[in-house]
């Protein structure tokens, strides 16, 4: 099973979840750029996190043998601390880059006047640099603001097939499906959508424009969620290739739309064949510093 | 105004590029020969435009480093040293880690009027093995010797392999063997393997024509 996370937030997680996710099969995962859980005050230091997403952490990734991309933004909950609105000024810097595959996470948290400026401009940045938009639906008044969130993909002009509606359930799937956007889905150990409930919608609406994610960050999460959809599709009857589609071919799809795949999307599929769990890349591991 | 050493030579460069990326190429170049302050511009997009991968006929260098660095190499001939450094500087502090590199990789053909020593200096306090490999380039002999010494120990601790620092053989030095030597101590203690590197900084040291500088100032 070849995968590829198209959302998890790696510089929260540690070198054990990379092995563990190399051996399960990922192979590739894109980063967005979120909240760090502590809010931040200053630009400065969303800079420096934007840096380590096209640094460090790709660095990090390529240890383990994994392509590292990641998604730049300001993102909606800190769209509203006016310090850090500035953060827009040095977006088209991080924009031009390598390996920065969309524009995201964009979108609503608490759906006001400010997220929805803020959201509104970084749609445009998506126009102007021809890249997708990874957008986020609020935890609270979900069916709402996908809504509102829909209705701004539109006015942006940005083609809707460019566009990822992530974090989406049973209720706010079929919105975002006929208006003919991509469809995001995070399985959880126990919030946002398990294996299971995802199987069900796969069996419900096919596997079009559907990707799967783990969307591992600081919070009780897991990395592996992505690999245990892909057995629970197994189980269910789908077939090998049914998964390839959802947790391979649909990310490189959405995300080949940027131009700025660092991965070959024809990467043979070597995770079946009994590779070392505990192998690391070319030899290498990633310590503090040392490199055995 | 400012010469910059090339990677590698234009022709090399275009024989490595099909048509379409061999055009690209050529709009990056007018782009930044039209304008050195549109480097910032051109530098982010160099490699998906042209190519990345090794370099056939040069070897240990990468095509997108080659290319970037001709993009140097292009501002560099109509701007003065400070006003390149300026640019570099630039460059590098909103680089990702490739862009960063190429920028230590143009440093290394830089004359001597352009010190780029700052920008070492924050790829050695990084871990990122390709960029401390960069930085302990040509442009290393900027470095004073504490901070060269302090490269080299780096090199040996995140496995860079020390044939990538330059002027080994002429600087190390006593006091460099005595850092390695308690590396070498703290390694064996703790039951871990020395890496073979170790003996080669060892040596490079008995050999130096520094050791009799540094042992007259000891005196």
């Amino acid at each position: 099973m070849r995968i590829f996370d198209p959302h998890i937030h790696m510089t929260s997680r540690t070198t054990d979840d990379y092995e563990a996710m190399h051996a399960a099969g990922v192979r590739a995962l894109v980063e967005p750029a979120f909240w760090l859980g502590q809010p931040r005050t200053s630009v400065g230091s969303f800079t420096d996190y934007f840096d380590a997403l096209v640094g460090w952490e790709r660095f990090r990734a390529a240890q383990f043998g994994i392509a590292h991309h990641c998604t730049i933004a300001l993102n909606p909950k800190e769209a509203n601390d006016p310090r850090c609105a500035e953060v827009l000024d040095v977006l088209p810097r991080y924009l031009a880059k390598d390996g920065v595959v969309a524009v995201g996470e964009v979108g609503f948290d608490s759906m006001t006047v400010e997220e929805e400026k803020a959201f509104v401009r970084q749609l445009e940045l998506a126009v102007e640099f021809e890249l997708p938009a990874m957008v986020h639906t609020p935890h609270r008044d979900k069916e709402q603001g996908t809504r509102r969130t829909l209705e701004l993909v539109t006015e942006s002009g940005l083609a809707p097939g460019m566009v990822v509606v992530d974090h989406l359930n049973e209720v706010t799937v079929d919105q975002v499906d006929e208006a003919g956007c991509w469809m995001g889905f995070s399985i959880y150990p126990d919030t946002k959508m398990d294996e299971h409930r995802m199987v069900a919608i796969l069996q419900r609406r096919g596997l079009d424009r559907v990707l799967v994610n783990s969307a591992a960050d600081w919070g009780r999460s897991d990395p592996l969620k992505t690999a245990k959809t892909g057995a629970a599709m197994l189980e269910a009857g789908f077939s090998a290739d049914d998964v390839d589609r959802v947790l391979w071919r649909n990310p490189i799809e959405f995300f080949g739309q940027s131009g700025r795949l660092l991965v070959d999307p024809e990467l043979p599929d070597d995770a079946s064949t009994g590779a070392d769990a505990s192998a690391t890349f070319e030899g290498n591991s990633i310590l503090r510093g040392s490199r055995d | 105004m400012t010469e910059i050493e090339p990677l590698a030579d234009h022709d090399t460069i275009r024989h490595a590029l099909d048509a379409s990326a061999q055009a690209q190429l050529e709009a990056l170049t007018a782009e930044v020969a039209d304008d050195p302050s549109r480097l910032g511009r051109a530098f982010p997009a160099a490699a998906r435009r042209t190519g990345r991968g090794p370099l056939p006929g040069v070897d240990g260098v990468l095509l997108e480093d080659a290319v970037r660095v001709r993009l140097v190499q292009v501002a560099a001939s109509s701007l003065d040293p400070d006003a390149l450094l300026a640019e570099l500087r630039e460059v590098y502090r909103y680089g990702d880690s490739d862009e960063k590199r190429a920028v230590l990789h143009a440093l290394s053909g830089a004359p001597e009027e352009v010190d780029g020593s700052d920008l070492l200096l924050d790829a050695l306090r990084t871990n990122d093995t390709r960029l401390v490999a960069a930085a302990m380039g040509p442009h290393s002999d900027r470095l004073d010797d504490d901070s060269w010494r302090q490269g080299v120990l780096k090199c040996l601790f995140t496995g860079v392999p020390v044939a990538s620092v330059t002027a080994l053989a002429r600087r190390a030095d006593r006091e460099l063997a005595e850092m390695v030597q308690r590396y070498q101590r703290e390694r064996e203690a703790a039951g871990r393997d020395v890496p073979l590197d170790v003996q080669v900084v060892l040596d490079a040291c008995a050999t130096s024509p520094e050791q009799p500088q540094h042992e007259q100032k000891d005196l």
